[in-house]
């Protein structure tokens, strides 16, 4: 299958190893991965901001980029949720029909990594193998707009070698919540130190989660505290192997 | 028109408010511990509810129905109370609605109020008015009491002195009731209020109430507490006065039916309410002799009219948004500066008055959509929070420095060659801040990130960059071979 990936701004600049990931994944399960490098993001930060001029804009130059693809693969839930939950509301308001046909004919073939793997790809054992101790954190987009469920979790379970510790209040945010985290730093900060409180009591060694967003807030203060956890995205670890865990590429930061 | 929420008009902003609050950590303790018991009852009696969803869209629908013939509603619940003995007053605005109370008040010379808790009255600052007209207004709800007494604002919609703890309750009451002792139980607590209060429901002749409903059909009004001192407030004195805000008109008394059951399991987590009060007009011999509904205004038609936020005024003021919202948790209400706090309060203050005056409070939410998940009328609150920020947009009135970060982000992100340039530029910059693989003090608008959490800094290869160069030897391998 030609599965394209949208692998989102921040994920390019940042977290370049996410992208390698899905990758990794997906042509490990035989699957060819295109990467259209006319991308570059959903919108989702000016649309929460309100700035839903320049977010209309970015839409359009997705669909644009992504138009003909058959499969699109987002390993962020947030960008998805942005996709499904506001391209058609902002389609809307443009008054293009073609405009709104274009999101109409998008949206099913926008899947998260975690839906993608499970209910496209049929595939819950991706052949990982990660000797560590992982807590899976669940993005607010995954949990309320997504209804992810539990894929994130069979992906995991069926990772040889992993030990899952169940993570406390896991539906309450982090308080990253995009600019929310820089115009409220002070209310973000006091959310975020509840989150490291459950993430700690957990032993883990890593936070894992479908959605780096939330994991750059976590990870910031886990590295600032430094609490000697880290986090990961939850491609990164469905991509390692035993080769990975033998050449010591698991326990770096 | 002055259209005013409690003195919201004149509080700081929320970041200031917070960053002030979250360091009472006797508040913070409160908080967490009343937000956790309030989630924990409402989840237990949501959760055997098998119909939940479906009482939620029954309930939205009844909302959005009446608000859509909120005209011919008001205009029948008039027609219904009047024959029922009732009077009816329209209050365009707060001045209005405090005025008539204050006339109602002075026409039968008398000196004394007693409340059964209303949010309204706070929205109207009524006990202002009446204290400037020589009138005592008497808080009955134990909570209001407790605000009344400690001189101090409601923080919470359903539970106004949720902020407080027993001994914090102990020590007012000890001090404001003018006793020499008192014990910390629970019991102890709510015998000193009752004995307190008790003597003021036998005196008094006027009542003030607000109201969860006012039934259009029948003419009726209804509160639901969990005291029974609103019982009192309405059953015992001679006269009665409703404030109603004009959205809590419902069609039918039959609607009832759906909100006596979301109602309280998303109020108080109870599967009823212990007192619910529906009275009709006066009758002769039983109850009020005079009673006066106040139909309010006050900004609510300005929502009505705006299509994308008007479900707003579906609201039945429940406050299971305020606790389960994870920035409430933090805060508490009196960071929202306003009668309504929590998520309803970041989209009820901004829009009932001037934008200008409460322009922080769309902003106190981090879109996580947990209000939206329990709401019992499924508001879409971080919609309309997300809606509420455009108009701040589109009006211009954004911070300068974020419409320059906002308009460049776009322009770096309208294609990948541009991105790709932004990303160079980006790592370019941060050599003069990245520490071993770290950003930890940042400036201008991400200062406040790096304040609590470091930053990594960006790798040297993006992923696009790693991707064209992987296809490049890709290509130059398949070149190699076939040569």
């Amino acid at each position: 299958m030609l599965i394209s990936l949208f692998v989102a701004c921040y994920n390019d600049a940042l977290f370049p190893e996410t992208g390698k990931a899905v990758v990794a994944v997906l042509e490990r399960l035989g699957h060819t991965v295109e990467f259209r490098s006319a991308q570059t993001c959903c919108g989702q930060m000016h649309y929460n901001s309100g700035y839903h001029v320049e977010a209309r804009k970015l839409m359009r130059h997705f669909l644009e980029t992504f138009r003909g693809a058959e499969i699109i693969c987002v390993p962020s839930s947030s960008c998805v949720a942005m996709i499904r939950d506001h391209f058609p509301k902002m389609a809307a308001a443009t008054d293009d029909v073609a405009v709104i046909r274009e999101v109409e004919d998008l949206l099913p073939r926008v899947f998260e990594f975690s839906e993608l793997l499970i209910d496209k790809l049929g595939a819950t054992d991706v052949g990982a193998f990660f000797p560590h101790t992982v807590t899976l954190h669940t993005p607010c987009h995954s949990l309320r707009s997504l209804n992810i469920g539990d894929r994130p979790q069979r992906l995991l379970q069926a990772v040889r070698g992993i030990s899952l510790a169940d993570l406390a209040n896991f539906d309450q945010c982090c308080g990253f919540g995009g600019t929310f985290a820089v115009k409220n730093a002070d209310v973000s900060a006091a959310m975020l130190s509840d989150k490291v409180r459950c993430i700690l009591d957990t032993g883990s060694e890593i936070c894992a989660a479908t959605d780096n967003s939330c994991l750059l807030h976590i990870g910031g203060a886990l590295s600032r505290q430094q609490t000697g956890v880290r986090c990961m995205h939850l491609a990164e670890i469905l991509a390692s192997t035993e080769s990975d865990a033998q050449s010591g590429i698991g326990g770096k930061s | 028109m002055t259209v005013r929420v409690g003195d919201a008009a004149q509080a700081p902003d929320f970041e200031a408010a917070a960053k002030k609050l979250l360091r009472d950590t006797q508040l913070r303790r409160n908080l967490r511990h009343a937000t956790d018991v309030a989630r924990k009852k409402r989840a237990l009696v949501v959760g055997e509810t098998p119909d939940w969803q479906l009482l939620r869209e029954a309930a939205r629908r009844i909302k959005e129905h009446t608000m859509r013939h909120l005209d011919i509603y008001l205009q029948q619940f008039e027609e219904s109370c009047t024959r029922a003995g009732g009077k009816v007053h329209w209050a365009r605005d707060a001045d209005e609605a405090s005025r008539i109370v204050v006339d109602i008040v002075r026409s039968h010379n008398e000196k004394e109020v007693i409340k059964v808790k209303t949010m309204t009255s706070d929205e109207i600052r009524l006990n202002k008015a009446l204290e400037a007209a020589g009138i005592a207004p008497y808080e009955t709800d134990l909570a209001e009491l407790i605000i009344q007494l400690g001189g101090d604002a409601p923080s919470h919609i359903v539970a106004p002195a949720l902020h407080r703890n027993r001994m914090e309750v102990r020590e007012i009451f000890l001090k404001k009731m003018g006793l020499t002792q008192l014990g910390d139980t629970p019991e102890a607590l709510t015998e000193a209020a009752r004995l307190y209060l008790r003597e003021r429901f036998l005196r008094v002749k006027i009542g003030i109430s607000g109201a969860n409903f006012a039934i259009a059909d029948t003419g009726s009004v209804c509160v639901v507490e969990s005291e029974g001192n609103g019982r009192m407030c309405v059953s015992l004195p001679r006269v009665l006065i409703s404030l109603i805000g004009i959205e809590k008109v419902i069609p039918r008394f039959r609607d009832l039916d759906v909100f006596f059951q979301v109602l309280p399991r998303s109020a108080t987590g109870e599967r009823m309410n212990p007192y619910n009060s529906i009275w009709t007009g006066v009758h002769e011999g039983d109850g009020p002799q005079e009673f006066h509904a106040v139909l309010i205004d006050n900004g609510r038609t300005g929502v009505l009219a705006d299509p994308e936020s008007r479900e707003t005024l579906h609201c039945i003021r429940c406050g299971a948004c305020l606790n389960i919202c994870p920035v409430y948790r933090q805060t508490g209400g009196h960071a929202y500066g306003s009668t309504y706090s929590g998520p309803i309060g970041a989209i009820v203050t901004p829009q009932l008055q001037s934008m200008r005056h409460s322009q922080s409070l769309p902003y106190a939410s981090s879109l996580c959509g947990a209000c939206y998940e329990v709401c019992p009328v499924k508001i879409n609150i971080p919609e309309i929070l997300i809606h509420l920020r455009s108009k701040i947009v589109a009006n211009g009135e954004s911070p300068f420095s974020e419409r320059l970060g906002m308009k460049a982000a776009g322009v770096a992100l309208s294609g990948g060659g541009r991105l790709a340039s932004a990303e160079r530029f980006a790592r370019f910059i941060q050599r003069f801040y990245e520490r071993d693989g770290r950003l930890q003090n940042l400036p201008g608008i991400l200062k406040g990130w790096t304040e609590y959490r470091d930053m990594p800094a960006l790798p040297r290869e993006s992923f696009r960059e790693w991707w064209a160069n992987r296809e490049k030897k890709a290509r130059e391998k398949q070149k190699g071979s076939g040569s």
